[in-house]
């Protein structure tokens, strides 16, 4: 194809030109926030749950970043409901470089995850399970 | 003014002494047949972070350890005599480098951190208090400004930061009056790792003595580019790292006035530092050895030797020259783009790194896609947390350069960046 990166198919590309869910919810059930100290990116994620208080029905997010942690939280967002808070607390870094379908090389890991780690201790505070102000992704 | 023709010696040759240059590399592509493969001649330019080592310094290290390894400082026997004759004479061969006045003035530290560290603790918290001051730049590395930072916090002195202008030089009329009668410490990065630009040090250490301070130059970026001669330049401390100028990691120098280091107490304790011991107290040996405790990075002392005979071999005034050209070919290839920001001072008067960024691209995703093109260069904010704030950017990619790179490396950075454009239009 002559192009670069494998790791920037279109899906991607896609999803980081035109982000979905992209925006502050009037009122979430719960918002967090969080970071990739070392490069910078941020990003918010907004969530409002079903009337049982357990089943995600709706997530937005809004943030700055590179196109891997931008298209993933992107894809998060309409993959996440419909879900349950336990299976988002469940959802591994498999699930997430499944989802993006590409292979993500090693040092990027932490920019894919960013928004599943943003929504996960989200919902972990929520659930009065975690005390943070503000994620930090590390290696 | 135009770009030099040609390097004043010849890289093409010298490419030879440096075996990781044949490397090939592959980046993040795993699919045969689409886009560059597993045989992509690697374009390294992240020489900011750390060089690329010749066989001289690979061999000298080899037989450090295959000839006559032995502790220093301690035994009687052969090993042991050409081991410390060895080592002691990496220290007069740095201070001849520097210009210094000899071995007393050049300890041995990990790296240029640990040499600002050692300043820091051994005479920073005891000199310091609250109606002190220490300056330093906006452009100071994460190295500089966390620890006087943190010395500040402990200590109550005031820690100031010369402001940088919207062209990456500093404000000296700023640095005039952040220097004052208050002000005990200045420290400067010499060449700035992220803006490139060439800091006025000799004028900074005069306005530094004016008020009776000191002036620390982090020489990080500097030593290993250009002749930097402590006694020209007026400073009381230097620091630097051997790995970013062909020699190992593990390795760094302070330099600092003899009767500065002769005032300071010792920064670690241990063996090899001590002349006597009872279990009362202890007297301190001479300088350097007083703050070097413990076994030191013999190995590594050996391989900076190496390096520095390396580089006086080509000439300091040929490596910036060298320099010079290419850091002024990158500037002027990447300007020919409206899309391309750069930071810091023009082609013509920076040190040879260019920082930049596309603008539909983040630095991740370029320096990404450029590895994918065989080009190795560093994203993100290069320990400059707070100049990135100050340019309105959360990263940026860089790429730096050394002694075996080429304008035709450049090029290939420029197409590989014109790739990624593509990819994200």
């Amino acid at each position: 194809m002559g192009l670069g990166s494998d790791m920037y198919r279109q899906q991607i590309l896609d999803h980081y030109k035109n982000p979905r869910n992209y925006g502050e919810m009037e009122d979430p059930d719960y918002t967090h926030v969080g970071e990739n100290p070392s490069c910078g990116d941020t990003i918010r994620m907004d969530v409002r749950l079903a009337d049982d208080g357990e089943t995600i029905e709706y997530v937005t997010f809004t943030g700055d970043g590179c196109a891997i942690s931008m298209a993933s939280a992107s894809m998060l967002s309409e993959r996440l409901s419909g879900m349950t808070l336990d299976e988002l607390k469940a959802m591994e870094t498999e699930e997430i470089t499944e989802m993006l379908g590409v292979d993500i090389s090693p040092m990027r890991v932490k920019c894919a995850v960013l928004g599943r780690q943003v929504a996960q201790d989200g919902a972990k505070i929520h659930l009065g399970e975690m005390d943070l102000d503000r994620t930090k992704t590390e290696e | 003014m135009g770009v030099q023709e040609q390097s004043p010696f010849d890289v093409d040759a010298l490419r030879d002494d440096f075996p990781i240059l044949e490397r090939k590399v592959g980046g993040d592509v795993t699919v045969p047949g689409e886009g560059p493969g597993d045989d992509t001649p690697l374009v390294y330019l992240d020489n900011g972070a750390t060089t690329q080592k010749p066989n001289q310094v690979i061999d000298a290290i080899a037989d450090y350890y295959r000839e006559y390894n032995a502790n220093v400082h301690r035994g009687i026997h052969q090993l042991s005599q050409e081991a410390s004759v060895a080592y002691e004479e990496a220290h007069d061969r740095v201070a001849e480098f520097i210009g210094a006045e000899g071995r007393e003035e050049v300890v041995f530290t990990k790296n240029t951190t640990e040499a600002m560290n050692l300043v820091a603790y051994a005479w920073g918290l005891e000199e310091l208090g609250p109606d002190d001051s220490v300056v330093l730049t906006q452009m100071e590395h994460h190295s500089a400004l966390v620890t006087w930072q943190q010395i500040g916090k402990r200590t109550g002195a005031d820690v100031r930061f010369i402001e940088v202008e919207d062209d990456g030089t500093l404000d000296m009329d700023h640095a005039a009056e952040c220097i004052d009668d208050s002000t005990k410490m200045v420290s400067v990065v010499h060449v700035s790792n992220t803006l490139g630009t060439i800091n006025p040090v000799a004028e900074l250490a005069e306005m530094a003595h004016d008020h009776d301070a000191y002036l620390f130059a982090d020489g990080a970026q500097s030593v290993p580019t250009r002749p930097v001669d402590v006694g020209e330049l007026g400073v009381d401390f230097l620091a630097f790292s051997g790995h970013k100028m062909c020699g190992p990691t593990g390795i760094g120098v302070l330099y600092g006035k003899e009767h500065l280091l002769d005032a300071m107490q010792p920064y670690l304790y241990g063996g090899d530092m001590i002349r006597r011991v009872s279990f009362e107290d202890a007297t301190w040996e001479d300088l350097p050895w007083k703050f070097e405790a413990g076994t030191p990075n013999i190995a590594q002392g050996i391989g900076l030797t190496a390096a520095i005979d390396y580089l006086e071999e080509i000439g300091m005034e040929n490596v910036q020259a060298h320099e010079d050209r290419l850091a002024e070919y990158a500037y002027d290839r990447l300007t020919e783009f409206d899309d391309v920001t750069i930071y810091g001072p023009p082609g013509d008067e920076r040190g040879g790194l260019v920082a930049f960024n596309l603008d539909s691209v983040h630095a991740h995703d370029l320096s990404s896609i450029l590895n994918d093109f065989g080009v190795a260069v560093r994203a993100g904010d290069h320990c400059t947390q707070p100049l990135h704030d100050e340019m309105g950017a959360n990263s940026s990619a860089r790429a730096s350069f050394y002694v075996y790179n080429t304008t035709d490396e450049i090029d290939a950075l420029v197409d590989a960046v014109d790739e990624a454009r593509q990819l994200f239009a």
